[in-house]
């Protein structure tokens, strides 16, 4: 076992919401409002500020070379967590013990200044992270490596690209060499080689028997990097275990709030359609039935469309257009009817298996076509879901891969003979 | 085994809500003091890459404000200078008014300034407006060169009391750091004090010996003009600058405790506020 290198015992953070018509923007209105209440004697009751808990009785510990994932919505605590521990801000309540030198980068790039120079701004941002002179010359070569600025190291940070800005930011602070690490949400921005690098640094960290805590949404890289996640809501950690577990339990409630899953109209009078058809129900579900697990992109689900035929002996199909976020069809799909339908209702179910499509939000669009050419009415269905990436990949690539789809193919190799070179 | 070497280990850090109004916890303002060194470096390069007469600006303030004086107050009012040539006797005001007022503006608005370092990384607040008042001396010295000049052109000679000047350029900063503490506490929370700073400036300079001589301030008020904290750092400066009669001890030692009350005062503030500033700012 271990040591441990923090502790957290009960933090609480309360925040005061003062409501418009009380706060005190001005010195001015402050005094005013101080007079009034010493001579209306009303006191400061009518003063009261609403509270509340950013962080609430949370506890745990963290041992040597642990990577920890913080998972949760936004505005569940997180941010507000990491600030506690790196003493930016002062927790209300409760207690936490540190046991060794902490490095946190909750933002790339902190103190930079404009009118500096790269160079400048290494050495200026090195020392605010907490870096030493000597070590900062140190390292300047590796950082400067690392950043691949190359000729605009003497160039001030104004005329930067934003992607060079971020990479000298991260730069510096990859070389901080911390014993514990706090990490927020830095891995969102750059592009995906740059995110790459700062994972493969995080790793690093990590081998190198650090401890990091990771505030992250991307749950293909906190699932790949931490063995233990903590989630937090509402100010609480909910749950703290083995990160697959909680990861998985997370995406299941975060989807519930987000997705609709079917479109019902009881009434065929009101439901959208036209004399020849009517839709009834639009809806998407698990294969396996599994209400409360969310859609990843291994799990084979399915797309149920009912309808009324109004119109007797018509020929019909029913069309769906996959659309993924971006706007763009993924595929369409439909199904090959050839008999002529009775008129009642009628039910069509397109089977999705498991390994066919990306990951991200999607939608569709269902087409009724009459006589396997007329599109007789199309309904742009409300009913969205998100599909999951928490494929565990080791020290590659933990972003979204390119492409609409990401079929798993079969592959062969096959040897051909012969020595090479 | 283990759970004994635990017990042992001591945290490098404990927080936890504080406690006590006098936990100032100052050693830690020594720790990061190369942190400080870099955010004065800092300053004194922004302040002199951005500008395009760079270091002649900064005299050329100064330098047209005595002008001013010389003319109004020297010529038109006539107001005595104690034997000394205006132009020289308003200078050696200035060198200190000036460092004053800027280190004061600079401070005052310097943690507002600094809210993306405040709220996101940890070090000792304190450096924000130590930092805020330290840099302006850089300006203070070239302000001295000329100073300089003008005294070799008036034939003044520097006196021994020359030595004495680092003494009452720590007055002058602990001076600034002192106002600036308080002023900078309350900027976050209510922003109108930079106004208040820009109006309180023109009148302090006004109940300070920068145009006038304190042999002109009735004897019966000279204990109270010398609550004012800036009357010992001028006074101060004339003497070790110009050598003239020694300045008035008690005028010097109340003006001088007032500057330690203020800055005593400052840090217990100053250090009760910053618990907040990451939330407020």
């Amino acid at each position: 076992m271990s040591d441990i290198t923090i502790r957290a015992e009960n933090l609480s953070k309360r925040y005061n919401i003062a409501t418009a018509k009380y706060r005190h923007d001005t010195l001015c209105e402050q005094l005013a409002d101080s007079l009034k209440s010493v001579f209306l004697r009303k006191g400061r009751s009518h003063l009261a500020e609403r509270t509340f808990w950013a962080l609430k009785d949370v506890s745990f510990e963290v041992r040597q070379g642990e990577i920890v994932g913080i998972i949760g919505q936004n505005g569940a605590g997180k941010s507000t967590l990491l600030k506690v521990i790196s003493q930016i801000t002062v927790p209300t309540n409760g207690r936490a013990e540190i046991f060794g030198r902490v490095g946190s980068l909750l933002e790339v790039g902190t103190g930079f200044h404009p009118e500096l120079t790269g160079r400048e701004n290494i050495y200026l941002n090195g020392a605010i992270i907490g870096m030493k002179k000597e070590e900062i010359r140190r390292r300047f070569s590796a950082i400067v490596g690392f950043a691949e600025v190359g000729e605009f190291l003497d160039v001030p940070v104004k005329r930067y690209s934003s992607g060079m800005y971020v990479r000298l930011g991260f730069a510096v602070a990859a070389h901080l060499e911390p014993e514990i690490l706090l990490v927020d949400e830095v891995l969102s921005v750059g592009d995906a080689a740059f995110q790459k690098k700062c994972l493969d640094k995080i790793g690093d960290a990590a081998r190198e028997g650090r401890t990091v805590l990771l505030i992250s949404h991307n749950m293909t890289a906190v699932n790949s990097l931490c063995k233990r996640v903590l989630w937090v809501n509402g100010g609480r950690i909910v749950e703290d275990g083995p990160a697959a577990q909680i990861v998985t339990r997370y995406l299941a409630t975060s989807v519930k709030g987000m997705d609709l899953s079917e479109e019902v109209w009881d009434d065929v009078n009101e439901a959208p359609g036209n004399d020849m058809v009517r839709l009834h129900r639009v809806r998407l579900r698990r294969q396996d039935g599994c209400l409360s697990d969310p859609l990843t992109m291994q799990t084979p689900f399915q797309v149920e469309v009912e309808y009324w035929n109004l119109v007797a002996n018509a020929h019909l199909h029913t069309t769906l257009h996959l659309y993924t976020a971006e706007g763009i069809i993924a595929f369409t799909t439909c199904n090959l009817n050839d008999r002529p339908l009775a008129a009642g209702l009628y039910r069509n179910v397109c089977f999705f298996p498991g390994d066919l499509l990306n990951s991200g939000p999607h939608r569709f669009v269902v087409l009724v076509v009459k006589d396997a050419s007329s599109v007789i009415y199309s309904h742009e269905s409300r009913v969205s879901f998100d599909i999951f990436d928490v494929r565990e990949r080791q020290g590659v690539w933990y972003g979204k891969e390119p492409g609409v789809v990401q079929p798993v193919l079969e592959w062969k190799t096959e040897y051909l003979g012969g020595e090479g070179s | 085994m283990d759970l004994a070497a635990e017990n042992t280990r001591k945290p490098s850090v404990v927080i936890q809500p504080r406690k006590g109004l006098f936990q100032l916890d100052l050693t830690s303002v020594w720790q990061y003091r190369e942190m400080l060194y870099f955010l004065v470096w800092r300053d004194v390069i922004v302040r002199y890459k951005q500008t395009a007469l760079g270091a002649a600006w900064v005299i050329v303030q100064p330098l047209i404000t005595m002008l001013i004086f010389t003319l109004i107050f020297g010529n038109f009012a006539k107001i005595p200078s104690d034997g000394i040539p205006y132009p020289v006797f308003a200078f050696s005001a200035l060198l200190p008014w000036s460092y004053f007022s800027q280190a004061l503006a600079k401070s005052s608005s310097s943690v507002v300034n600094s809210s993306n370092l405040v709220t996101k990384i940890y070090f000792p607040r304190l450096l924000i407006p130590l930092a805020a008042s330290v840099s302006p001396v850089v300006d203070l010295f070239f302000s001295f060169l000329v100073l300089l000049v003008l005294m070799a052109w008036f034939n003044i000679a520097p006196t021994w009391g020359l030595l004495a000047l680092p003494l009452f350029l720590g007055l002058a900063i602990m001076t600034a750091l002192a106002v600036g503490l308080w002023t900078s506490a309350l900027n976050v929370r209510y922003r109108d004090v930079g106004n208040i700073i820009l109006f309180l400036s023109q009148v302090w300079m006004y109940a300070s010996p920068v145009a006038y001589p304190v042999s002109m301030v009735p004897v019966k008020w000279r204990l109270l003009y010398s609550l004012n904290p800036m009357v010992g750092v001028i006074e101060g400066f004339r003497w070790a600058l110009l050598g003239k009669e020694s300045p008035d001890y008690m005028l010097m030692a109340v003006s001088s405790s007032v500057v330690l009350a203020l800055l005593a005062g400052g840090i217990v503030y100053f250090k009760r506020m910053e618990q907040t500033f990451a939330d407020v700012i």
